[in-house]
């Protein structure tokens, strides 16, 4: 008997429309196997160089093919194609590249083995692409594993070294509850809509037969934002971030902070504003008490940290609450600003750690606030990128953290949730507390910190070949630090490619008020 | 004559970055050129002003279009003089700075410069987003005087002056979207613009709770009973030069916006809480005046007897009469021209008493000091509103507002004039009289500190002569300015 191999009609692939995934997986294996050659120009510089000429390759293929106002359905409907996804994408490739730089001559790839890094790095990306196009709730839980597996082994790279295995761990499980967190919830909705596509959602909610009220839905709306709350570190289930992000090789964490919040919030735009859009008024509520613990809890608990990386892992806590705030209004301008605040917090979260990451390979103090005491005098170059990330973390004019707390206050007002807006500006006040205290370290010497002194240690530098080896890796994260902070500036002054691109992302989701 | 208002503006910004990139001794010069070259700028608008005429050297263009915000500078009655008057105060203090040895010269001068820009920014915007813009931004600058040049616990100084003024700006800035949110038409555009905000209007449940929260701000910046908690440890940590400027001339700033923003756009918010406001002022205006009565330092008579006097303004301003915001406004650009020289005098004090500022240390100083006895004395006369001063014509329209609106408060309020001859004499006998203090140096004023000083006492003289040159120009826009407000209290009282 033969099979009827004309009868099976295989789902047409658009190509063009796949391409930058295409692009990113096929790197991905690329560079998998070209690690595998010993030597030690392939390791250190053919495999980091292919890495980032897939990422690039990928950026140039999403902007050929960026439309705004189009939606393209494409692989039977299980990915959308449209400027949210794209827009997103966009962040995670310069997050990716970012990570790249940063990686470079570090520790982490080294004992890992170049090839795998890169190559896992690579298949993050992918899953963050992919989870930013999904439109069917298989593809979201794909999408969710490709991006977090990858993570999980990331944090864990710095082999010898005992919190990076922690942190791997830690994140695994968490992230894994988080995970079944969501697939929960994504069967839920299906058994109350019987539909995985997020249109025949949509449509069975615009049905009559469907009431919104539905506790069968409800519930799967409760546990998918469950989900992704886990991914988003808000609270109450961000309790792996600090100890994670501390824990994890700073590259790494650099990527981890801006491309997975980006991913995570470019799906629960898709999945709230699109799919369960018509539910607004039940979720909203909901999802604006969550803002408020969110900014809370993350700005109170940023306030007694001394190691720069924990302080900055609750600043995104307290940063992912005001993102929410974009969320919660299920409005055109909520998922704009929402957009416009998560390339802003790109920006200014990268020069932050980029500085981290350069204090740390040669201070003898870590990541602690002491290895960064009078650094204007001596390291300016690195002292007036802090300076701006923080001033531009808390909401200073002239950065572009202030243009982007704006925007989403003004989504917030407009959406008829006024008070949001004040939660946030007191959430801001409460941060300058601890974003100042960095401040005041690198400038106002000699300066006390009024917190519990830790043990005196010794952390042995990161990077650890040599003192010469060390300085000579400081040019390139010093270069990403001031690049970053000088676009914080800029477009804190000139925002106006940010908001067209912004302008452009508002299109993908119709319908919304 | 075109007066562009943006180089004025920036003009300070650039020679601060330019000093950024100059050898480490020319930055101060830069930046001393370029706070002169405003004061020149605005020596020519105060030539130029049309008095019969509203906002003039508009500057209009399009900045954040998406939020409605709009790069909108003009210059009117109201804020003519508070430009001038930062443009006064900065020289003198530049020019302190410059001769004197810093740290970090570079730093300092950059921040310096940009302070002036974005209070002169805060005082020309036309935007309401682009007035909250450098309203937040003037923060910074000082911050980093402060914390960085100051003395004893200055980062905490610091960091609490910082937390508490962003306490009440970034809730003025929830408000103040609110606000363009709440005011656009359904259809209309989004708009920050004050003309614009003035011609539509919000609910007046809406107009009190956001002109609360603009009250908040400003009533921290300024500072007036209860909300001066940051006052004394930033004034005793200062540089001499930050503190002159931080109590002459950022501190109008919040009452600017009353007369510029509070008034005319929420009129009925600001009837609303009309008589909480006049309290907290006659509130200030005691209690200020007494702790500036017992305080042995000298600086915090100062800081004290400000709270006094911003206690005043607002009072004068929430009279709601037309000769209590006259006299409010030229009671700004008196308590601003006296405070910067007396700052200024305190530090030429205290560097003959060894860097001691306590008032039980010094004495004695006019022994062999005429000429700084004399400025001093001038100085003094005019902080407490001598007849023949501008102060004393500013204090008496805004008594005369008070007293149109309410005889008690009136009556009150004049204890606090004599209150202010008690503080102030008693600085000036206990610095420049009695017996000279165990480490006192009586010299006379050098030549530096007598360039600075100087001029600002010919320019108090000069208004004290001729007050109704700023009087006639500001007139119109003051009345302006409290019509509405005015208004709808007679609406009140006539129901």
């Amino acid at each position: 008997m033969t099979l009827p191999l004309a009868e099976i009609q295989a789902p047409v692939i658009d190509y063009k429309e796949l391409s930058p995934l295409m692009a990113t997986v096929g790197g991905s294996i690329v560079v998998l196997m070209v690690g595998l050659l010993r030597g030690r120009f392939v390791q250190t510089i053919a495999v980091p160089a292919l890495t980032k000429i897939s990422l690039v390759a990928a950026m140039g293929l999403t902007i050929w093919i960026w439309e705004p106002g189009v939606r393209k359905p494409i692989l039977e409907g299980s990915l959308t194609v449209d400027t949210l996804a794209l827009g997103i994408a966009m962040l995670v490739y310069v997050a990716g590249l970012v990570c790249v730089g940063l990686s470079w001559r570090a520790p982490a790839p080294r004992e890992a083995g170049h090839g795998e890094y890169h190559s896992m790095l690579l298949g993050s990306i992918s899953g963050m692409v992919l989870l930013a196009q999904a439109s069917d709730l298989i593809t979201v839980f794909v999408g969710i594993e490709l991006l977090s597996i990858p993570l999980y082994v990331l944090c864990a790279t710095e082999l010898r070294r005992r919190t990076s295995l922690e942190a791997g761990l830690k994140y695994l499980v968490i992230g894994s509850v988080g995970s079944a967190t969501l697939l929960y919830g994504l069967a839920l909705i299906y058994g109350a809509t019987g539909a995985m596509q997020f249109d025949s959602i949509h449509a069975a909610l615009a049905s009559d037969q469907l009431p919104v009220s539905d506790p069968l839905l409800l519930t799967g709306i409760g546990l998918i934002v469950t989900g992704l709350a886990f991914k988003a570190s808000v609270a109450p289930f961000h309790q792996w971030t600090p100890d994670v992000y501390q824990g994890a090789p700073t590259p790494i964490t650099t990527f981890m902070a801006v491309a997975t919040k980006a991913a995570a919030f470019a799906i629960a735009l898709r999945l709230l504003d699109d799919a369960l859009g018509l539910a607004q008024l039940d979720w909203g509520p909901a999802l604006a008490a969550l803002a408020t613990a969110t900014i809370v809890i993350g700005n109170v608990g940023a306030l007694a940290q001394r190691s720069l990386k924990r302080l900055l892992a609750w600043s995104s806590v307290a940063q992912a609450g005001y993102l929410l705030a974009g969320v919660v209004v299920g409005s055109t301008l909520g998922l704009q600003a929402t957009v416009f605040y998560l390339a802003v917090y790109l920006l200014m979260n990268v020069a932050a750690f980029a500085v981290v990451v350069a204090r740390e390979r040669v201070s003898e103090h870590g990541d602690d606030l002491a290895s960064f005491e009078n650094l204007g005098q001596t390291q300016p170059w690195l002292a007036w990128p802090m300076t701006i990330a923080m001033l531009s973390l808390a909401g200073v004019p002239a950065t572009a953290g202030f243009i982007g707390k704006f925007y989403l206050i003004d989504a917030a007002v407009a959406g008829d949730y006024a008070w949001l807006g004040i939660v946030i500006v007191l959430g801001a006040v409460v941060s300058f507390a601890y974003y100042l205290r960095v401040v005041a370290v690198m400038w106002m010497g000699g300066y006390e910190v009024e917190l519990p002194a830790v043990p005196p240690r010794t952390v042995r530098p990161v990077s650890g070949w040599s003192p010469v080896a060390d300085l000579r890796a400081q040019p390139e994260v010093a270069a990403i630090a001031i690049l970053f902070a000088a676009a914080t500036i800029v477009f804190g002054v000139w925002p106006d490619p940010l908001f067209d691109a912004a302008r452009d992302v508002g299109t993908a989701i119709s319908g919304l008020r | 004559m075109t007066i562009h208002l943006s180089i004025v503006l920036f003009l300070p910004l650039a020679t601060g970055l330019l000093g950024a990139f100059l050898p480490r001794e020319l930055a101060r010069w830069a930046v001393l050129a370029g706070s002169i070259a405003v004061l020149l700028y605005a020596v020519a608008l105060l030539v130029d002003f049309d008095a019969g005429g509203g906002l003039q050297y508009v500057t209009d263009d399009r900045w954040i279009p998406e939020l409605g915000v709009r790069y909108q500078l003009g210059v009117s009655g109201l804020n003519l003089f508070m430009i001038a008057l930062t443009a006064i105060a900065w020289v003198p203090c530049t020019l302190v700075a410059a001769f004197r040895e810093h740290d970090r010269p570079k730093q300092f001068f950059f921040w310096l410069a940009l302070g002036e820009t974005a209070v002169l920014g805060a005082f020309m915007a036309q935007d309401l987003a682009l007035f909250i813009v450098f309203f937040d931004l003037m923060l910074i600058p000082f911050y980093f005087m402060i914390g960085g040049w100051g003395s004893g616990d200055r980062v905490r100084a610091t960091t609490k002056f910082v937390i508490y003024t962003l306490a009440g700006s970034l809730l003025m800035l929830a408000a103040a979207v609110a606000l363009g949110v709440l005011s656009t038409p359904d259809g209309g555009e989004i708009s920050f613009s004050l003309a614009e905000l003035q011609q539509r209007s919000v609910s007046e449940g809406t107009q009190h709770w956001i002109a609360l929260l603009f009250a908040l701000a400003f009533f921290v910046k300024a500072p007036l009973f209860p909300l001066h908690g940051w006052v004394p440890e930033t004034y005793r940590s200062s540089p001499v030069v930050t503190i002159a400027l931080l109590g002459g001339v950022l501190s109008k700033v919040g009452v600017y916006g009353f007369l510029a923003i509070v008034l005319p756009i929420m009129p009925e918010g600001a009837q609303h809480w009309q008589e909480l406001f006049i309290v907290m002022a006659v509130f200030s205006i005691l209690y200020g005046s007494i702790l500036a009565f017992s305080q042995d330092n000298v600086r915090l008579v100062v800081a004290y007897s400000s709270i006094a006097q911003m206690g005043f303004i607002v009072l004068g301003i929430f009279a709601l009469e037309e000769k209590g915001a006259q006299g409010a406004l030229f009671q700004m650009l008196n308590h601003g021209l006296v405070v910067v020289p007396l700052f200024l005098i305190i530090g030429v004090i205290a560097a003959r008493a060894g860097g001691n500022e306590s008032l039980s240390a010094l004495g004695g100083m006019a022994f062999r000091a005429p000429v700084l006895a004399t400025l001093f004395l001038i100085v003094a006369f005019a902080t407490l509103a001598m007849p023949g001063s501008a102060n004393f014509v500013g204090e008496l329209l805004v008594l005369f507002g008070t007293f149109e609106h309410n005889l008690v408060y009136g009556l009150v309020a004049s204890v606090g004039v004599v209150l202010a001859a008690i503080y102030t004499i008693r600085v000036f006998q206990r610095t420049m009289h009695n017996r000279p203090g165990p480490a006192v140096e009586s010299r006379e004023i050098d030549g530096l500190n007598l360039a600075a000083v100087a001029p600002l006492v010919a320019v108090i003289v000069a208004l004290g002569v001729y007050p109704h040159f700023v009087v006639h120009r500001t007139e119109r826009a003051t009345a302006a300015a409290i019509a509405q407000a005015h208004g709808a209290g007679q609406e009140v009282a006539g129901r």
